[in-house]
């Protein structure tokens, strides 16, 4: 990607997060995703044994991949990258339903709409081009959630990784995953 | 070892060192999506509301597409929220589009509690109720009729029953709830701490936390400023024998032996006086019973409390000198939910006399001076006096209570538990489900047995509704105005609730149901108002706005009066006898009761047993929103949580299925086990509110194991007659 394109980046802080699932309902409401799906989830992981304990709670989603494998796994071309963005999207009815994208995910942030095409977040494109964050980042009630592009190096997101500890899930997947969680 | 783990592998993960939960994924699907099943796609409206999904009233937008309802967010000028709702207030249509919702008034027609119900209209309805109210005003008195309310519709049947001539009213809120933290804060300092809490969390430099599960508990302004403390670097303390999510963000988790909380506050206190770590100056200018305090405190050392509590005493001594060291920007935070083991009153005063001695109260970072805007009442002809109160209902026992017990509103009706009489023949039930709000339940079906009338206002079949003689179908909050909300804060606001949409099915809004009830009682006077929307706007334009204003802004705020904090260290005259903070309460003494909190050891669970504690989940408002089809697909049933050595013991697999069994033979629903280092190995717990037996409620019928059914025991607070429900030990039956 050229540096005339925006760079969007999630970065959330797990410091901050207490696992509420507000994100999850925002963006269940914001874009109507059907019953028993959803683009968000809330992981806590615990390690240590009673009673020295530590959790990090973690909002996950799709990592908008810098190299992304369900775009490259795509048949049809229905995974791409919506224009002057790195933001990963799945236009519907060139979608076939045939799972290639789910199965080279490494973070399992695709399924299958009850129309039988694939869906996913898509950083609420739709909000982005009127001016404001995704619905996650705007509901998020512990303010654990910023939202922005790493090509401008004055953004919040880019002043966060410069001054906190970060780190990425599954680096070693080769993904270049854009979410980046805050430790 | 992080990010080796695909999400996959992550929901298969024991919980034996790592542990990992996945919110939603739930694998039913239903045939129709009851959410989002409406293309209408016109222009995007807003109208203003406030939350009814907990207590919190969260002001808030509820965003139509054209006439298809689309979501709700918070309004940026509300200090309850701060523009950011929680999960269930982001959820809140769910509660409008429920397809299991109450349709159409109902009358009984077999015995109670068998659910047969004929359908009725709401003039039928109307004229059964009025028929025999009339009837138990001759044969009884006005008195002996109670309301039991829960929200802000309860407010408009307080009006009705008031006008007809009773003053019986209760909250399960109060006795079942966060009734001792009101009464320990008004004999301390003479005011209560009330909501929004009037902690100054955001700018605090030590928070101390005990039970207290903010996160899980999602009151917005309280994550929010827990979160901006966790953010500045406050210390954070938390006391709970559970690793809760607030206990995972703090520098110390104290995982204390349930029941002994009372020991590390008075160890705590030592420490603070005879370290001479306490405010002097402002203990000086303002407690009473210093050195009461001092000598009652003089050997209740860490050493001492070690045994009891299971605290190291350095880990004791380590906190009590944070507290000191930050403070008076420190907060011992009063919690909310406090009816844990029988003497709370006294244990959240020991917490108050702490915040007394680090001189918070009043100070930046500590407590604040909440201000509120004072609305005047529409003009009503004067309401009757009651010849009889609740406290004749009680024996007049409980006189510190400021409000009425409910438990004690159930004895004063089951014949025979008062020579033979009861007090009360009829029940005004709205938006409190009884049987899951109050523990033991085989009392409640007693008196509801009893009694002449049974009145039930609600949104969904919930179990209480099963039991009522007439059911009347209320809005939800999305379909109705309200009163204005006016609560208290940093600053004083009101808020507007107007419909966003218009009822569904046969449904009315609360205000309409009280008003029509009482013009078919011939008390139509106590409601002049033509309108509702008259009614508001009188109130709105005698504080300076009007309802077109409000409809425009949600949320109005007003200039304060009066400082937020003191400056120096002289408070201002408090209202307690002393006129000044009661460390020593002389209220206390002549009641009776120890004028100093003094530790009392609880009983131990026999073996083979476990402590049950119960708590919140952050996607639910326990049994009232567990049918919500959005909330359900986030949780739809709870979990009970054991610590590994403990399941070892028993054979006890994370996911499987068990029963738990209380120490008087009670057998619960099926529940999934959770297995957890985050759990002490005396102990179990689960959320509250699950395992529903209202067949109704189509998501929630017996979906995990409901903790009220366990609670049979019951320790009764003996300064306000808060009902106490950790007190109660299960084993599993495999």
């Amino acid at each position: 990607m050229n540096s005339k394109t925006k760079k969007y980046a999630m970065v959330i802080d797990t410091r901050l997060c207490v696992g509420c699932g507000a994100c999850v309902a925002a963006c269940k409401m914001e874009n109507q995703v059907p019953e028993g799906l959803h683009r968000d989830w809330i992981v806590e992981q615990v390690t240590g044994t009673y009673p020295n304990l530590s959790m990090e709670i973690r909002s996950e989603r799709c990592n908008h991949c810098s190299n992304a494998p369900c775009i490259t796994s795509c048949p049809t071309g229905a995974s791409h990258r919506k224009e002057g963005t790195n933001i990963v999207v799945v236009t519907a009815n060139k979608c076939t339903g045939c799972k290639a994208c789910m199965a080279s995910c490494p973070y399992n942030a695709r399924f299958v709409m009850p129309d039988g095409y694939v869906s996913k977040c898509t950083f609420c494109e739709h909000r982005l081009d009127e001016g404001l964050d995704p619905a996650c980042a705007a509901a998020c009630p512990t303010h654990a959630i910023s939202f922005g592009n790493l090509h401008d190096k004055m953004s919040h997101v880019s002043k966060l990784l410069k001054v906190r500890k970060y780190k990425t899930i599954i680096p070693e997947a080769g993904t270049e995953p854009n979410i980046f969680y805050l430790l | 070892m992080l990010g080796k783990i695909s999400r996959r592998e992550f929901i298969k993960i024991a919980g034996t060192g790592v542990g990992a939960l996945a919110v939603g994924g739930s694998l039913y699907k239903l045939a129709s999506d009851v959410i989002f099943n409406n293309d209408d796609n016109g222009p995007v409206v807003k109208t203003p509301t406030y939350c009814e999904m907990c207590t919190y009233q969260c002001a808030g937008w509820v965003y139509k597409k054209g006439t298809a309802p689309w979501k709700i967010v918070g309004n940026e000028l509300d200090e309850h929220c701060y523009g950011r709702m929680c999960t269930k207030g982001l959820s809140g249509l769910g509660a409008y589009l429920d397809p299991n919702r109450l349709k159409t008034p109902l009358i009984r027609k077999k015995e109670r509690g068998k659910q047969v119900f004929k359908e009725a209209s709401w003039d039928e309805a109307f004229a059964y109720i009025a028929d025999k109210m009339e009837y138990i005003k001759q044969k009884y008195g006005p008195e002996s009729v109670a309301l039991f309310s829960h929200g802000s519709g309860g407010h408009w049947f307080k009006t009705l029953l008031k006008a007809y001539g009773t003053n019986s009213f209760a909250a399960p809120s109060y006795a079942n709830c966060r009734g001792p933290r009101e009464e320990g804060y008004v004999l301390t300092y003479g005011e209560p701490i009330d909501t929004p809490e009037r902690t100054d969390m955001k700018n605090t430099k030590c928070l101390v936390l005990i039970g207290s599960h903010i996160g899980e508990n999602t009151h917005s302004q309280q994550v929010i400023e827990f979160s901006q403390a966790v953010a500045n670097g406050a210390s954070i303390i938390v006391v709970d024998p559970r690793f809760s999510v607030a206990a995972s963000k703090a520098k110390y988790w104290l995982p204390i032996k349930p029941g002994t909380d009372i020991a590390l506050l008075l160890a705590w206190m030592h420490v603070l006086i005879y370290d001479e770590l306490f405010d002097k100056r402002y203990v000086f200018n303002n407690t009473v019973g210093f050195e009461q305090l001092k000598q009652s405190v003089k050997n209740t050392t860490p050493e001492w409390a070690y045994p009891i509590t299971s605290i190291q005493p350095e880990l004791i001594r380590e906190t009590a000198k944070e507290m000191a060291k930050c403070s008076p920007a420190t907060i011992i935070h009063p919690g909310r939910h406090n009816v844990w083991y029988g003497d709370d009153t006294q244990r959240v005063r020991a917490g108050a006399i702490l915040n007394a001695l680090l001189g918070s109260w009043g100070r930046k970072g500590g407590f604040f001076y909440p201000e509120k805007v004072e609305l005047p009442e529409y003009p009503t002809p004067p309401f009757p006096h009651p010849k009889k109160s609740f406290k004749d209902a009680v024996n007049n026992k409980y006189e510190l209570a400021n409000l009425i017990v409910s438990s004690g509103i159930c004895d004063a009706t089951i014949h025979n538990v008062m020579n033979g009489n009861s007090f009360y023949e009829g029940w005004f039930i709205y938006g409190s489900n009884l049987l899951k709000a109050l523990p033991q339940q085989e009392k409640t079906i007693k008196a509801l047995q009893d009694l002449e009338l049974v009145v039930v206002v609600d949104i969904l079949p919930t179990e209480i509704t099963g039991w009522a003689d007439v059911v009347l179908p209320d809005t939800t909050y999305l379909e109705r105005y309200d009163d204005i909300r006016t609560s208290q804060g940093r600053t004083p606001q009101i808020a507007l609730r107007m419909p966003a949409f218009n009822p569904k099915y046969n449904s009315r809004p609360a205000w309409w149901i009280a008003k029509n009830l009482a013009e078919k009682m011939g008390l139509g006077d106590y409601f002049p108002w033509k309108t509702i929307e008259e009614y508001l706007d009188y109130k709105l334009k005698a504080v300076g706005t009007s309802l077109e204003e409000m409809k425009q802004v949600g949320v109005k705020n007003f200039e304060r009066q009066t400082p937020l904090y003191i400056t120096g260290s002289q408070l201002s005259r408090l209202d307690t006898p002393s006129g000044k903070i009661e460390l020593y309460s002389s209220t206390l003494a002549s009641y009776g009761f120890d004028p100093i909190p003094t530790y009392t050891k609880h009983e131990d669970p026999p073996k083979g047993y476990y402590r049950l504690l119960y708590g919140r989940s952050p996607f639910h408002s326990f049994a009232r929103t567990i049918n919500n089809p959005i909330l359900s697909q986030l949780q739809n049933e709870n979990a009970v949580w054991v610590h590994p050595t403990v399941a070892q013991e028993w054979g006890l697999k994370n996911g499987q299925y068990v029963k738990l069994e209380n120490q008087d033979s009670v057998v619960s629903n099926k529940v999934k086990v959770k297995v957890t280092e985050r759990i002490r190995p005396d102990c179990v717990y689960m959320v509250h509110g699950f395992g529903s037996r209202q067949k109704h409620l189509k998501r929630a019928f017996k979906k995990g194991a409901d903790d009220q059914q366990l609670i049979t025991k019951v320790n009764v607070d003996p300064v306000m007659g808060g009902q106490a429900m950790h007190g109660n030990f299960v084993t599993f039956k495999v």
